[in-house]
C-alpha cells in the first residue's frame, strides 16, 4: 500500500473557533493507481490532498505514505522527503515567472545530487514527453495556460517522484488543453506507473481517473 | 550559481521600481558621503593648523582686542622667534554673497606661514604699496583677480569703504592650505582708524606667535599669559590647532545638525528600501509557497531576499560612491568655503557600511515573513 491513512482529522481555527474539514478520513491508495477526488467546495478534498502530499499536517489519525509516516516528520525532513517523493501539479501552474520552461522544470533537480549534465538530459527528456521541446527557453508569460501546466506536469515528474498530486489540473483550462492536460496525466500512470491523487470539481475530468472518491463535508461518502 | 540567477532575476522584475529604488539609494549614500565630507572639511581647517605657531588673544572673548604694545612684550618671553598681529576685517566685497575672509596682517605674518607661497617681487610690491592686498589663488580665480587690480571693500566691522590694490596672488603649499582669503596691511587699518574712529587704534584681534619647538608651545604660552595676568586685557594663549578647534566648537550644534541629517537621509532610504522589499516579498507569497513546497527549506527563501536586497544595495551603493568624487570636486568650486572638500576613504567605507546596512535591515523582516509562510497558506495568496 503506497498511502495509508486511517481515522484521520484535520480542523482549522477560524475566528477563534476549530472547524473541522476531516473527520475520520480512512482511505487506501495502492502505488500506479490514479484517484480522483471529488465533491462540493469546502468538502475537505483539497485539505486531504495537502495532507497526503506533506504540505499540512493532520490533527488526528495515521498517514503513511511508501511507510512513512509523515505526520511525524519535522518540518525540515518533511520538506526533504517532499522533494525526494511528491510531484505536485497546481490549479493555476505555480511557475516561477522570471524562469524560462526549462528552469522550472530543472527546480526540483536543483535539491538533488545530480550533475548539471544529468540535469539537463531528465529535463530535456521531461520536456520532450510534455511535447514542449521547443518552447524550452520560454518564459511562463509567453506559453499559453496548457502549455504552462504542461510544464508544471513536466516539473511534477523531472524527479521522478512516489506521488504525484494535481489539485485541479485543469481549473484554469479551456476543454481542449483540458483534455490534453488529462490525456497526458493518464499516460503518465498508464505508462510510467505514476501515482497519481487528483482534486477535481469536474465530472468529465474525473473519469480521467482509474477510481473516484467523493468527500462531503469533510467525510468520505465513497471508498470503494 | 542558481540562487545568484534567481536572485538578479527577481530584483529586476520590476524595473521601474527596482531603478528608482536603485536611484534613490544612490543619491542617499552621495548624500550622506557630501554631509559626512562637510563635517570632515569643518575640522580639516585644524587639522592643518601647525603646532609651531601660537595665538595669542583676549582672555574675555575674541570680540575685546590686546593694545598693540603687548606685540613687544611677547617677543621678549624666552622661546617666542617672531610675532605677527592679525585682526578679522570682516568687508563685503560688492555684495555680501561674496563673502571671503580678509585678515590685515603685520609682514612678519607671511614669514610665520610659509604655506602661503608668494613670488618676492610680489611680497616686495605689496610691503611698498600701503593699501597693497594679497589675495589666493582660489579667490582670484572665482573673481578674476590680477595683480593691479583695485579692490573695493565695504567695512562692517571697521564701517566706510576701503580701497585695496592687487599687489601679489599666493598659492597654497599643499591642497590643505585656505588660498580662498585676502590680507593687507595692518598698519593701514590702524592709520585709518586713527583718523576716523580714534579710540579703535592701536589694537590687535590677535597676534600669531613663533616658537622656537613645538613642544615648548605649553610653556611659552603659560610665560605670554603670565606677562599679562592682572592688566587690564588679559591674554589666552594657545597652539593655533586648539584656537582653530575653539572655533569648530562654536560650530557644534551645527556640525552635531549635519550628522543627524546625515543619517536621517539614510534611514529615509532605508524605509523606501524595506518598503520595496516587503511589496516584493508579498507579491510573491504564492511562488515561495511553490518553492517550498518542491522542498526548497525557509534558508533558501531567506537567502533569495537578502540576495535581492543586497544586488540592489550594492548597485544603488557603488553609484552613490563612484558619483562622490566628481560632485565633491563640484561642490567645492561651487561653495568655494572649503580649501579641503574630498571625500575621504573613511567615508567611503562609511557609505559602504550604511548601504551594507540598509540592505539586511531592509530584508530582515520580508525574509522573517517568507521563512515563516505556512504552504498551504501561501498557495491560496494572489499577488
Amino acid at each position: 500500500m503506497l498511502v495509508e491513512i486511517r481515522n484521520l482529522a484535520k480542523s482549522y481555527v477560524r475566528g477563534g473557533q476549530a472547524v473541522p474539514v476531516l473527520a475520520d478520513i480512512t482511505l487506501d491508495v495502492e502505488a500506479g493507481d490514479f484517484i480522483a477526488l471529488m465533491g462540493p467546495s469546502g468538502s475537505g478534498k483539497t485539505t486531504l490532498l495537502n495532507l497526503i502530499a506533506g504540505i499540512d499536517k493532520p490533527d488526528a489519525g495515521v498517514l503513511r505514505v511508501g511507510g512513512v509516516d509523515i505526520a511525524a516528520l519535522p518540518e525540515a525532513e518533511l520538506a526533504d522527503w517532499r522533494a525526494a517523493n511528491v510531484g505536485f501539479i497546481f490549479q493555476f501552474y505555480n511557475l516561477m515567472p522570471v524562469l524560462t520552461a526549462y528552469e522550472n522544470v530543472e527546480l526540483p533537480l536543483m535539491l538533488t545530487p545530480l550533475s548539471r549534465a544529468e540535469r539537463r538530459s531528465r529535463v530535456e527528456l521531461v520536456l520532450s514527453v510534455v511535447g514542449l521541446s521547443d518552447r524550452m527557453k520560454h518564459y511562463p508569460n509567453e506559453l499559453s495556460g496548457g502549455q504552462q501546466q504542461r510544464v508544471a506536469i513536466a516539473r511534477a515528474v523531472v524527479a521522478d517522484p512516489t506521488i504525484i498530486v494535481a489539485d485541479e489540473p485543469t481549473g484554469d483550462l479551456d476543454r481542449v488543453s483540458a483534455v490534453e492536460i488529462l490525456t497526458m496525466m493518464q499516460s503518465l500512470n498508464r505508462d510510467l506507473g505514476k501515482t497519481i491523487i487528483m482534486v477535481t470539481h469536474d465530472a468529465n475530468a474525473a473519469r480521467a481517473a482509474r477510481r473516484l472518491v467523493h468527500l462531503e463535508k469533510g467525510e468520505l461518502i465513497v471508498s470503494p | 550559481m542558481f540562487l545568484l540567477r534567481l536572485v538578479l532575476r527577481n530584483a529586476f522584475r520590476h524595473r521601474l521600481r527596482t531603478l528608482l529604488t536603485i536611484a534613490g539609494l544612490a543619491i542617499a549614500v552621495l548624500a550622506y558621503g557630501l554631509l559626512q565630507t562637510v563635517v570632515d572639511a569643518w575640522y580639516a581647517g585644524a587639522a592643518a593648523a601647525s603646532n609651531a605657531r601660537l595665538v595669542t588673544r583676549n582672555a574675555i572673548s575674541l570680540a575685546f582686542f590686546l593694545p598693540v604694545s603687548y606685540e613687544a612684550r611677547i617677543r621678549a618671553v624666552e622661546g617666542v622667534t617672531r610675532v605677527s598681529r592679525s585682526n578679522w576685517f570682516g568687508g563685503i566685497y560688492q555684495e555680501p554673497k561674496n563673502f571671503f575672509p580678509q585678515f590685515a596682517i603685520s609682514p612678519s605674518y607671511l614669514d610665520l606661514y610659509p604655506e602661503f607661497v608668494l613670488p618676492a617681487e610680489e611680497r616686495a610690491a605689496w610691503q611698498r604699496d600701503r593699501k597693497g592686498a594679497l589675495v589666493g589663488r582660489q579667490l582670484a580665480d572665482q573673481f578674476g583677480f590680477k595683480v593691479g587690480d583695485a579692490l573695493p571693500i565695504r567695512g562692517t566691522i571697521y564701517p566706510g569703504n576701503w580701497e585695496f590694490v592687487v599687489r601679489g596672488i599666493f598659492d597654497g603649499a599643499d591642497s590643505g592650505t585656505l588660498t580662498r582669503q585676502m590680507m593687507f596691511h595692518w598698519d593701514y587699518l590702524n592709520e585709518t582708524l586713527r583718523k576716523r574712529a580714534p579710540r579703535r587704534a592701536d589694537y590687535v584681534g590677535v597676534f600669531v606667535v613663533g616658537i622656537d619647538q613645538p613642544d615648548n608651545a605649553a610653556a611659552i604660552s603659560t610665560q605670554i599669559d603670565a606677562v599679562f595676568r592682572n592688566s587690564l586685557a588679559e591674554t589666552l594663549t594657545e597652539t593655533e590647532q586648539a584656537f582653530q578647534l575653539g572655533f569648530v566648537a562654536m560650530s557644534d550644534q551645527i556640525i552635531a545638525a549635519i550628522r543627524v541629517v546625515s543619517y536621517v537621509v539614510i534611514f529615509i532610504i532605508l524605509a523606501v528600501m524595506a518598503n520595496t522589499m516587503a511589496m516584493s516579498a508579498r507579491e510573491r507569497t504564492s511562488e515561495y509557497a511553490t518553492l517550498k513546497a518542491l522542498g526548497f527549506g525557509p534558508g533558501f527563501l531567506a537567502a533569495l531576499i537578502f540576495g535581492e536586497s543586497a544586488a540592489i544595495a550594492t548597485i544603488g551603493g557603488a553609484i552613490g560612491i563612484a558619483l562622490g568624487a566628481p560632485v565633491a570636486v563640484f561642490f567645492k568650486q561651487a561653495a568655494g568655503i572649503f580649501p579641503v572638500f574630498e571625500i575621504s576613504s573613511d567615508t567611503v567605507a562609511l557609505q559602504a557600511a550604511c548601504a551594507a546596512v540598509v540592505a539586511v535591515a531592509a530584508a530582515v523582516l520580508p525574509a522573517v515573513q517568507a521563512a515563516r509562510v505556512r504552504i498551504v497558506d501561501g498557495l491560496r495568496a494572489i499577488a
